[in-house]
């Protein structure tokens, strides 16, 4: 007890502290875990309707939010890390600002986005109650290594998981994890309805993936599928008689609908007969894109869209989701340890559809790389400018009639998001007001 | 639905419309037949980008590429006058085992006739002679390269930079394998920056004849445009009987790329 004090005192000091410095958010989560490594284990006992893990390789940080929102329409206070900051450091750090001295989080609930390795490690010292597996594709394989490995790894989490686990039935690494939870948790699903069976390739990659000892599990009753009216509207049917829409998210594209999706489908498993159709509605279609996640900036008064991508089937999806309406583009690539330190993913991803308007720019590390990449499939660049800040203010004020999208990895888009937060008054990273 | 069936249409993954056009108003100076081997099974990191730089380049330099993508149980192509494969996980080259043992009599044939290869990664380990699991069990190559890999629970990951015969070749390893020469083996090339076959003599890769095994993926070929006009010339002298004649490319980009990885990582 005395030590879980103590601990979140530090915690709460270097909060301070780095918050001062505008610094990054996992390092107050780090003098925690050093002054009480069981302070996680501690804080999320007791929770009275559970703990929450979500994860996949994609759309984690959408869905999180989505299922937040879900949430707390229905009364519930939820606890969650808003942040990105996936981590079991960047948990811990998120709950400080919230946390009493007794180190025991206030919530009904937490819903906790987690990278695929450290949610295991999460797993060892709290047992989630509930997750959401929601994909596995090709991403930062110098981490992972492989995908045969990354889908263990949610085999391995959805073992731990102690009540209910919710399955992507359209991806074979996740739908087949089915057969491996514990005896007595419940397993449903989420995925696109039959009638659109066809655009599955926007979402995942299918050429890793061997059907062949594999028949896919049919949906039931207690399933969301997706099935969109047209390019914004949608809504999520449970079997022939129920569904939850139509609805139109802020967000746009095939890939945000599919979250909603996975977020319905889980908040449905965990309120059962409290879920409320027209709560989650009203809750979703409020749900404003994580920062770097389609967020669009006002940038002196034409729309400027940051768009995290990271990995081959994020980045088909995103250039598939805005790719129909081309604006001036800008592309930033950097290859350290959270971007994915090898660039040759960007060699499996098609560009061909920014083919006729082209790109004005690429930045980051692999700036030139990135060019490279554009020239094998004719895309033309205006402009190569390795230094992000260079090619920003470039591209601000060389486009500044225009509408611009800026496509980036990780690292790239803390950079970029840094210098455009002040450059237009916008909140801080770790600070998203939903 | 179907992954079985038509192999001449099998050119989707690497893009449709870059591939089998000429791309210029000036008359083909003929027609390279480029084999990707099991494309879906060994090509999860991006190796299929050496097929797509290949494909352009040879349009570039004014001949027209046709690419044939080999998937287990197909016949294959022995016109092929050039072959591509490259790395996949433990399940892929499970996937790949049988079809490659069934036709490594043809691709030793090719091979020996002088035929322009590139393995990468795991389709480099399967051309040596033998893959020797963590827990012993001897896995048989097809001994195309005189190479042998013992498998090791740690992986060797991070960017590389060689000196070759082609100048400096930059581009990225992840394997577990460490892989030894047999004596008279000769490597691709010298380890600059990074950890090569094995992490301790310093070689990377193998050549043998015009075969050319490799762990770097990057792709490998974008990068290191010397080397890809390399496997082009001898692809063009086998398929035409004629010298290879090259047409204009700017490689501005690609020598910025790996100029740069190179000052990154050996300044």
């Amino acid at each position: 007890m005395l030590r879980t004090s103590a601990a979140v005192v530090a915690g709460k000091v270097a909060r301070a502290a780095t918050r001062l410095r505008g610094g990054g958010s996992a390092l107050p989560g780090l003098v925690v875990e050093k002054v009480d490594p069981r302070f996680l284990t501690h804080a999320l006992a007791d929770l009275p309707r559970g703990v929450v893990v979500v994860t996949g390789t994609n759309g984690k940080t959408t869905t999180t939010k989505m299922l937040v929102a879900i949430l707390r329409e229905h009364g519930l206070t939820v606890f969650t890390n808003p942040t990105g900051s996936n981590f079991t450091r960047g948990v811990i750090s998120s709950m400080l600002a919230e946390i009493p001295l007794s180190g025991r989080l206030k919530a009904d609930i937490a819903v906790l986005e987690l990278d695929e390795a450290h949610a295991l490690k999460f797993a060892d010292e709290v047992r989630p109650t509930h997750s959401l597996l929601l994909n596995v594709a090709r991403d930062q394989l110098d981490r992972f290594a492989e995908i045969d490995h990354t889908a263990n790894l949610l085999a391995e989490l959805a073992e731990q998981t102690t009540t209910s686990v919710v399955l992507n039935i359209d991806d074979s690494f996740v739908s087949r994890i089915a057969g491996r939870v514990r005896k007595g948790v419940t397993v449903s699903y989420f995925g696109v309805d039959p009638s659109i069976a066809d655009r599955l390739p926007e979402l995942q990659e299918a050429d890793v993936r061997f059907e062949d000892d594999f028949t896919p599990p049919q949906p039931s009753a207690r399933d969301g599928l997706l099935k969109p009216h047209d390019e914004r509207s949608f809504e999520v049917r449970f079997g022939n008689d129920e569904r939850v829409g139509p609805m139109v998210l802020k967000q746009r594209g095939l890939a945000a609908m599919i979250n909603a999706t996975a977020a319905t489908s889980t908040a449905k498993a965990l309120l059962a007969n409290e879920f409320r159709d027209v709560d989650a509605v009203a809750a979703l279609e409020r749900v404003t894109p994580p920062f770097g996640r389609g967020e669009v900036i006002d940038a002196d008064g034409q729309p400027l869209e940051l768009v995290l991508v990271k990995n081959p089937a994020g980045f088909t999806v995103a250039l598939g989701t805005y790719g129909s309406a081309p604006v001036t583009t800008m592309v930033a690539i950097n290859d350290n340890y959270a971007d994915g330190r090898d660039v040759s993913w960007l060699y499996d991803v098609s560009f061909e559809s920014l083919r006729d308007k082209g790109v004005a720019l690429t930045s980051g590390v692999r700036a030139y790389d990135m060019a490279l990449r554009l020239k094998y499939d004719d895309v033309a660049v205006s402009e190569v400018e390795p230094d992000l800040e260079v090619a920003l203010e470039r591209f601000l004020t060389a486009y500044r009639d225009e509408p611009r999208r800026i496509f980036c990895t990780y690292t790239a888009m803390m950079t970029l998001r840094r210098k455009l937060a002040a450059r237009y008054g916008l909140a801080k990273f770790g600070e998203d007001p939903a | 639905m179907s992954t079985s069936g038509a192999t001449s249409s099998d050119t989707t993954s690497i893009g449709t419309t870059s591939i089998g056009t000429t791309g210029s108003d000036t008359p083909s100076k003929g027609r390279i037949k480029l084999v990707h081997i099991y494309p879906r099974e060994m090509s999860i990191y991006g190796d299929l980008g050496n097929t797509r730089c290949l494909a352009s380049r040879l349009r570039w330099h004014g001949y027209e590429p046709v690419i044939h993508q080999h998937h287990p149980g197909n016949d294959f192509p022995t016109d092929a006058h050039l072959v591509l494969g490259g790395g996949g996980q433990d399940s892929g080259q499970a996937r790949v085992e049988d079809d490659l043992a069934h036709n490594a009599r043809a691709l030793r044939a090719l091979a020996a006739d002088g035929t322009p290869m590139l393995m990468i990664c795991g389709m480099y380990q399967l051309f040596g002679n033998a893959f020797i699991t963590v827990e012993g069990e001897r896995l048989p190559g097809i001994g195309i390269l005189d190479v042998t890999t013992q498998g090791n629970a740690k992986r060797m990951i991070g960017p590389v930079v060689l000196e070759t015969a082609y100048g400096d070749v930059v581009g990225y390893e992840n394997h577990s394998g460490s892989t030894q020469l047999g004596p008279g083996q000769q490597p691709f090339g010298r380890v600059k920056s990074g950890m090569g076959n094995n992490g301790t003599d310093r070689t990377e890769g193998a050549v043998r004849d015009n075969v050319f095994g490799s762990y770097l993926h990057g792709p490998m070929l974008p990068a290191n445009p010397v080397l890809a006009d390399a496997l082009i010339r001898l692809a063009v002298e086998r398929a035409l009987g004629e010298p290879f004649v090259p047409g204009h490319v700017d490689d501005l980009f690609a020598d910025q790329a790996r100029t740069r990885q190179v000052r990154r990582l050996v300044g």
